[in-house]
């Protein structure tokens, strides 16, 4: 059984642009709909809150692994905090990588995320669960509004 | 139906993690892949064609029993095993749910990156 996410997208800007995107804590919560406190530093841990609409009670915090300009950018989190009763920071995380590659029209981002068959707990599945329905028309809510504003 | 009541049950229990721990061993997963035409099979059948014993064959089908991927009947003098797909069906479920919020903030950072 796969435990892990792959994703790729082509995206017609240059690494450098895309790299900036990804790092930069203020560019990164604009796509990624968050609030940081600070700076992405190499082991430590970076907080901030959710700002996406509906979610704004969720507290964003991961913690920063790698930073290989241009290349790689990783850090562990815990995916799907959504449930605020519940104490995510004892489970083990998962692992989400951005890597980059130059092509002819831009970039080539390759997204992984890892260490599913590590979460421990069946709270997760029920945090899951319950906010199935309401999580994925957020999602479509999001996607329009962006598609409208681009 | 009385086994979907058992498989709603089953299903609000079982998290991913012990689901991914169980199929993580490649004889458990020979064994669903044996199992996951739907035939219920016995310990023998099962056991047929593996180079471990019934008692190694019969622990590993207790691992599966465990995290509720199969299920085992009695028929008679034998204990037949039957396939469940509701956990991993719910495991596919989440990790489903995570992809499909990495393709929505992927396709945000494109629209950022691009405009």
């Amino acid at each position: 059984m796969d435990d892990r996410i792959e994703k790729r997208i082509e995206l017609k800007a240059p690494v450098s642009r895309v790299w900036h995107a990804l790092t930069d804590h203020r560019e990164f919560g604009e796509w990624f709909r968050v609030k940081l406190d600070g700076p992405f530093v190499p082991g430590q841990i970076s907080r901030g809150q959710i700002t996406y609409p509906g979610y704004e009670y969720v507290k964003w915090e991961a913690v920063v692994q790698k930073m290989d300009p241009e290349r790689l950018f990783s850090f562990t989190w815990h995916p799907y905090t959504l449930d605020p009763k519940i104490d995510y920071s004892k489970e083990t995380p998962t692992l989400v990588e951005f890597r980059l590659e130059k092509t002819t029209s831009g970039t080539l981002l390759l997204l992984t995320e890892s260490g599913f068959d590590k979460i421990p707990s069946d709270r997760r599945l029920e945090a899951f669960r319950m906010n199935d329905g309401g999580w994925t028309g957020q999602m479509k809510n999001i996607e329009s509004h962006v598609a409208q504003r681009p | 139906m009385s086994r979907k009541g058992r498989s709603s049950t089953a299903a609000k229990r079982q998290a991913p993690a012990p689901v991914f721990a169980a199929l993580g061993d490649k004889t458990r997963l020979s064994l669903v892949a044996k199992l996951c035409g739907g035939q219920p099979r016995s310990i023998s059948q099962l056991t047929e064609g593996s180079r471990l014993t019934r008692q190694a064959i019969t622990k590993h089908l207790r691992v599966l029993e465990r995290v509720e991927i199969v299920h085992s009947v009695r028929t008679g003098r034998e204990s037949l095993f039957e396939f469940d797909p509701v956990p991993i069906e719910d495991i596919k479920k989440y990790l489903d749910l995570v992809s499909e919020q990495w393709d929505q903030t992927l396709s945000r950072l494109k629209s950022y990156v691009e405009g």
